[in-house]
Parts: structure tokens; C-alpha cells; sequence
């Protein structure tokens, strides 16, 4: 706590989109009750803090650090450790520093390809000279050095020790609210602990009918309108709800959209895609091998549907990077 | 390269069946590789995606999972049914994660088959020793920068 008595935060965004930080300002006039409890130090976003600021602090400095965003690149990488350092409490705040999130899904390439597609071949791209971005370049006045751009997104519990985990894409603000109060009454459950959600699925909180699923035929969003009372999966829409943490409230399927998973996967559950792809597969109605096959089949892009937001934070972390097809990339170019 | 890659291979089988069918090859005297080490669960239908991804997490070179056939054999009337709807989308999955479909195995050896496991065992040994080491965990690593 500071001399005042109010508790020392920190926010801090890594590879994120800055969905997270608006969650925060979600909290609407209660963000004054934040300010008075709390003494922000450090908050890029939002407040001029620099980055020689939080160095200039002793060791555990910060009582709270609520960090999103994934470590997608060397600096990411240092601001966590520096955070880690500088706070007693370190939260992974928001699915991306949780468990990697829609940026993850890039592991299912590699830096070189990442990079084609972006400088090279994405449309909208106009670089003749093929210029990429390098770690190091000479320039006439020095060397010029830019973070460097991983393979691999990692969460943040892959790159330094967590002390709690705040899941969401975003966090839902009376989650985050709820949170801020258990810090603030001393609350909080035992370290490692998932806070600001259920301990439930998410159908566990949907109002949608359900009835014996028997799926006859998978649809993608735009191919159906669905019945706005019926579960969405009986309806053949694959919906996350079954191996999805409750606490968001059903916001998605309340509003006709499949659940995409983004609170991560339920307690006990140790790889949520593959939870759902069992749980999805069950369900199809089909007698046979080849109609079990063919109806499963036409499920495009498994691993972009089931681990849409805990890709890196998966059994595999990612897809297998080859030597060969990288080499292969690099002829093209 | 001292010494010569051996595959490290888990098969889950079901109790009555596949299971059975492995005991009988043992008890028979059929030769087969060491090479494979099985995980006996009560039906095919038991076997959650996540144990196959987890055993090549763990460094398994390649996973077999076989049960009861279809559609009348399974001791528990359609377990194996869940099995079938489920593979084909395994499957899918394991080749998005760059898994050649040659290390995963999926199908079906009654009780009465013991033969057809000897020979599945060494099919599949080989099959997985010509691919090499999968070395998943370790492969990340020395790629990561």
C-alpha cells in the first residue's frame, strides 16, 4: 500500500488488441471508486507513465499488476519480466495473457510466413522492395534495433510465474469489479486460482431449451438463422458453451450468437479445443463410419473453431514448425 | 547418433474387446514389438481427445486407438459410435498441428482377433519408425527464439 493507504496499481497491455483496457473503463463511474482506492503507477494506455518509471522502482513495488495482452515479441517479453519484478501481484488479465487468444491463433504459422503475409502478399500490401522488418538495421547515424518477432505467442504464465488469471475477451466489467473488490478486501482465493468467473460451463448459465442433440448437418453462422429460444447447438451451430467457464452470463447466445469460447476452458479441463471437439462430435447423428465422417467433415478449420482462443495455452501450444516447408517459403520470395 | 531410434508408441484400447484381443495375442505366444504400450480403458468411447494429444505432448511418436466393431460388438450397445463420430475430426486436427496422419491409428479388433493386433503392432511400428522421432516438446523448443 502507499503512504496514503491506497493500493499501488499497474496496468500494463502486451500483444492485445486494447479490448481489455475498455473493459476497464467499462467499469463507468465506478472507475472513481478505483481511483480512490487505488493509486495507479503505471498505465501506458491511458496515463503518461514511461517505461523508466516502473525501472526506477524498488523490487515489489506495485501491489497489483493486471497485465494483458500475449508475448508475441521480445519486448512483450521484457515488460513481463519487468513487471513481474516491480509487482507483488501479478494477474493475467484478459484471455490473450491468460491463454493466448485470437493472436495465438498465428500458431498455426511461423514467423517467416506471418511476415510474408503480411509485407508481401495480404492484398492491400504495395512493397516492391520486399522489405521486411529485421531486429537490427545500420542507418548513417547507428544501429536501430526493434524487438524481435517470436515464432511462437506464448501466454504469460509461459515466460514468467502468475499469480492469478482474469479470463474474457474482454473480461466482463462486474467480473473485473468483482476482482477489483477481492483485492481490495483481501479476499483473494489461493494462488494459481482463476478469479472473475464461475466455476461452471457456460450452458450452465444460457436460458436456451435444450433437448437431445442429434446433429444431421453442421451450419456456419451465415448459413442459418437460428431459432432464437433452441440451443444453438442442437440447432447445428457449433456453440463453446459446453467446454466454456461460466461467468460472462451467456452474453453471446442471449443475442443469437454462438459462444466462442473466449472465458477458456472450464475447471478440470485441460485442453479446451479438445474438450469441444468431443463434445461436438458426440453429438452427430450418425449410424455409420461414413456418415459420422462425412457430416464431421465438413467442420472447416477444427483448430481455428475449437481453440479459438487457447491455442497457445493447449496441449500442443501450436502446430509443428518444419524446417523444410520453411525453406520452401523463402524459395518464393 | 549413437544409438538407434526406437518409437515410443500408446495405444488405448478398450476392455473388451481390442484389450482382450492383445491378451490373447500375449497369451498365444505372438511375437510383437515392445515398441507399443497399452493403456486399457473401459470402451473406445472413453478415449477423450485430449489423452491423444496429451500422449504426443508427452512424447509418444504414435497413438492407436482401437475398440470393439461397429455397429453390433460394443459391450456398452453404441460406445464405439461416439468413437467413430469423434476420430475422423481427431484426425482433421492432428494434421492442422502438422501430425502426419501415419502416427495416429484409429479402428476396430474383436476379442477374436489377436492376430490382426500382432500384426498391428508391427504395421504400425514400422510405419512410425520410418517417420522418426516426433520429439514434440523438444522440437518447439530448439525452434524457438
Amino acid at each position: 500500500m502507499a503512504g496514503n493507504g491506497k493500493l499501488k496499481l499497474g496496468l500494463y497491455w502486451a500483444a492485445s488488441c486494447g479490448g481489455c483496457e475498455i473493459a476497464v473503463v467499462e467499469l463507468r463511474e465506478k472507475i472513481l471508486d478505483l481511483d480512490a482506492a487505488a493509486e495507479i503507477l503505471f498505465w501506458p494506455v491511458a496515463m503518461d507513465f514511461k517505461v523508466k518509471d516502473v525501472e526506477a522502482m524498488p523490487d515489489g513495488h506495485i501491489d497489483v499488476c493486471l497485465f494483458n495482452g500475449a508475448i508475441r515479441t521480445s519486448e512483450n517479453e521484457h515488460m513481463a519480466h519487468l513487471l513481474r519484478r516491480k509487482s507483488k501481484v501479478l494477474v493475467a488479465f484478459g484471455s490473450c495473457a491468460y491463454e493466448g487468444c485470437i493472436p495465438g491463433l498465428a500458431n498455426l504459422f511461423d514467423r517467416q510466413s506471418v511476415f510474408a503475409h503480411a509485407y508481401l502478399e495480404a492484398p492491400t500490401v504495395d512493397n516492391p522492395q520486399g522489405v521486411l522488418p529485421q531486429p537490427v538495421t545500420q542507418m548513417p547515424e547507428g544501429e536501430i534495433e526493434i524487438p524481435r518477432f517470436y515464432n511462437t505467442v506464448k501466454t504469460l504464465d509461459q515466460v514468467t510465474e502468475v499469480d492469478y488469471y482474469v479470463p474474457g475477451c474482454p473480461p466482463q466489467p462486474h467480473q473485473i469489479w468483482a476482482v477489483v473488490e477481492a483485492i481490495l478486501g483481501g479476499n483473494l482465493p489461493p494462488r494459481g486460482s482463476v478469479v472473475g468467473a464461475g466455476e461452471k460451463t457456460v450452458c450452465d448459465e444460457c436460458k436456451r431449451q435444450r433437448k437431445e442433440k442429434r446433429i444431421r448437418k453442421f451450419y456456419r453462422y451465415h448459413e442459418i438463422i437460428p431459432d432464437p429460444t433452441e440451443c444453438l447447438l442442437d440447432q447445428g451451430i457449433i456453440c463453446a458453451g459446453p467446454a466454456t467457464r461460466s461467468g460472462c452470463g451467456a452474453l453471446c447466445p442471449q443475442v443469437n450468437q454462438p459462444c466462442r469460447g473466449c472465458y477458456g476452458p472450464p475447471p478440470n479441463v485441460m485442453d479446451q479445443g479438445a474438450a469441444l471437439l468431443s463434445a461436438v462430435a458426440s453429438v452427430v447423428d450418425a449410424d455409420t463410419e461414413e456418415e459420422a465422417a462425412r457430416i464431421v467433415g465438413e467442420i472447416l478449420d477444427p483448430v481455428g473453431t475449437f481453440y479459438r482462443f487457447s491455442l497457445p495455452a493447449s496441449l500442443l501450444h501450436r502446430s509443428r514448425l518444419r524446417t523444410k516447408e520453411r525453406s520452401h517459403a523463402k524459395n518464393q520470395h | 547418433m549413437a544409438e538407434e531410434f526406437e518409437p515410443r508408441i500408446i495405444a488405448f484400447v478398450c476392455n473388451w474387446c481390442t484389450y482382450t484381443a492383445a491378451d490373447n495375442a500375449g497369451v498365444s505366444r505372438m511375437e510383437q514389438p515392445p515398441n507399443v504400450d497399452i493403456i486399457r480403458v473401459m470402451c473406445s468411447g472413453r478415449i477423450e481427445p485430449t489423452f491423444i494429444l496429451k500422449a504426443f505432448a508427452l512424447g509418444a511418436d504414435g497413438v492407436i486407438v482401437s475398440g470393439c466393431h461397429p455397429p453390433g460388438d460394443c459391450h456398452y450397445t453404441n460406445g464405439n459410435f461416439k468413437t467413430f463420430r469423434r476420430m475422423p475430426l481427431v484426425e482433421q486436427l492432428l494434421a492442422q498441428f502438422g501430425i502426419e496422419k501415419e502416427r495416429f491409428h484409429w479402428g476396430w479388433i474383436s476379442g477374436a482377433e489377436a492376430v490382426k493386433w500382432a500384426q498391428l503392432t508391427h504395421e504400425f511400428t514400422e510405419q512410425v519408425r520410418a517417420l522418426g522421432p516426433l520429439n514434440w516438446k523438444q522440437e518447439l523448443e530448439s525452434k524457438e527464439d
